[in-house]
């Protein structure tokens, strides 16, 4: 039997990792993350959990931890923001690379300079090579049932790559929302424990992290590019299981109101909600539009974004973070990419939107919906990047 | 242009086939890695001037000094020139010479 309790977006992440048979946590406190590690930490000395938990003295540490306890066959959890995830972006590359199914959680905040707390998508974007699994929540019922499914798509033997789980600062990480959890019992059993293939062990040896040159390096690459590949099929196994126990549908891409739609939005995370409610009042009216939220941004899910596009006219793609000098954000040269690979020729403009947590409103959302069904009528782009709630 | 690739290219296993994230399954697997084969010069031992005191050996960051009864020997397999040992030596028992391939 599952239970609704309140929970804050981060207190959600910290009772899915405390269901999940995690053996080490090292994880360093930043805002607006730190509520996971203070509610961890709580069930560790409560003696809820069995967890190892290694404080450390910075960010970088605790991902130079995680990478090897993970490399021990343990399965590993740690979370971070902003900063945080900066310092630590050496080695969320060697983590990836070494092929370590660890599980972290990312509270989307800016960056630095000017210093700021607020959500934004800069962090995770400004990582978005680094090779880890890359998954963003709505809201906290998102982030728990994410982070349980997360270790069993990480820790697959087809797979073995990390996976974020990236819920937006504060909008969600400190906001009290209803969230319904498995019995501890049922979400162990869903979660298991971690089946390791390769381990460090002292009675077999091997090298990890050897010197590899221009002999093996790019087929060390092309491999990890192929686990990339093999993720989508283990993600939607995962995700049909996960919804035989709980009847909560996940997949690659959430969408609303495509069936009629001749406009929609495509954003990530917590926005994506917003739009919802935005798309509901317009089409109460008359006015066909949907939204399109990919859970998964990395890898990229392709097939299902374009199956979503199919019936559209016009797409408005929002980015919370900006790519400076670039033609688009990164969520829209993403999907330009995807539409100029496929033939596909659709009418795509750009929005730039809620930098260091502005706020994204239902009336400048209305106002992309409005724009978005001019574009789709007229077929002409006026912008094709706009910056919106910005003050001129 | 046809990509020219070294015999040696062709020959290694190609991603499909390689342990995954770069982790070497057997053990001690470097010792097959000659890295004597990076060197631009090569130490040479004059065993008439050797004291036989070591310093080169304890020196040496490759552990390619090798110790013999009344002087010291170079392993010429492992190693890669770096002239520490010449640099060390008390007795200028040591020289270097430039590899000539």
């Amino acid at each position: 039997m599952s239970k609704i309790l309140g929970l804050t977006g981060d207190g959600a992440i910290a009772h899915a990792v405390k269901q999940s048979n995690v053996d080490v946590v090292a994880a360093y406190p930043i805002t607006p993350q730190t509520l996971i590690v203070e509610e961890f930490s709580e069930f560790v000395h409560n003696g809820e959990v069995d967890t190892e938990f290694v404080c450390v003295e910075s960010e970088h540490s605790a991902m130079s931890a995680c990478v090897g306890a993970s490399l021990t066959g343990a399965r590993v959890f740690t979370a971070t923001a902003s900063q945080g995830l900066a310092l630590m972006h050496e080695i969320l590359y060697i983590a990836s690379s070494l092929r370590c199914p660890i599980v972290m959680g990312v509270v989307n905040r800016a960056l630095s300079a000017p210093i700021n707390i607020h959500c934004d998508h800069s962090d995770m974007m400004g990582s978005r090579d680094c090779g880890w699994i890359q998954i963003y929540c709505e809201n906290a019922q998102e982030a728990y049932d994410w982070v349980i499914q997360a270790f069993k798509i990480a820790e697959d033997p087809n797979v073995l790559l990390p996976v974020t789980v990236n819920i937006d600062g504060f909008i969600l990480s400190h906001s009290l929302e209803g969230v319904e959890i498995l019995d501890d019992e049922d979400a162990s059993k869903f979660v298991a424990t971690r089946k390791p293939t390769i381990r460090i062990d002292p009675d077999n040896p091997i090298t990890v992290g050897a010197l590899c040159l221009t002999d093996y390096y790019f087929e060390t690459k092309r491999q990890h590019f192929e686990a990339m590949n093999e993720a989508p099929k283990v993600t939607e196994k995962v995700n049909k299981e996960f919804e035989a126990l709980t009847g909560r549908k996940y997949g690659f891409i959430d969408t609303y109101g495509l069936e009629d739609a001749e406009a929609a939005i495509l954003c990530l995370g917590s926005t994506a909600g917003t739009a919802k409610a935005v798309a509901k009042e317009l089409r109460s009216h008359g006015k066909k539009v949907g939204v399109i939220k990919p859970w998964v941004y990395r890898p990229f899910p392709m097939e299902e974004i374009m199956e979503a596009l199919e019936n559209l006219e016009a797409l408005a793609v929002l980015d919370r973070a900006c790519s400076l000098g670039a033609p688009y954000g990164a969520l829209c040269s993403d999907i330009v990419s995807l539409l100029y690979q496929k033939g596909r020729r659709m009418n795509v403009f750009n929005i730039i939107y809620g930098l260091g947590g502005r706020d994204m409103t239902p009336s400048d959302l209305k106002a992309i919906f409005n724009e978005a069904l001019d574009v789709a009528k007229t077929g002409l782009v006026k912008e094709p990047l706009k910056f919106v709630g910005v003050r001129e | 242009m046809r990509r020219q690739k070294a015999l040696s290219e062709e020959a290694k296993p190609g991603w499909k086939s390689i342990p995954i994230g770069g982790i070497l399954l057997e053990p001690g697997s470097a010792l097959s890695y000659k890295t004597g084969a990076w060197r631009a010069f090569r130490p040479v031992v004059d065993q008439s001037k050797c004291i036989n005191c070591l310093l080169c050996w304890i020196f040496c960051p490759d552990a390619a000094i090798i110790r013999k009864e009344k002087f010291v020997d170079v392993n010429y397999d492992y190693c890669k020139g770096c002239g520490i040992c010449a640099n060390e030596c008390p007795v200028n028992a040591i020289t270097m010479e430039e590899e000539k391939r």
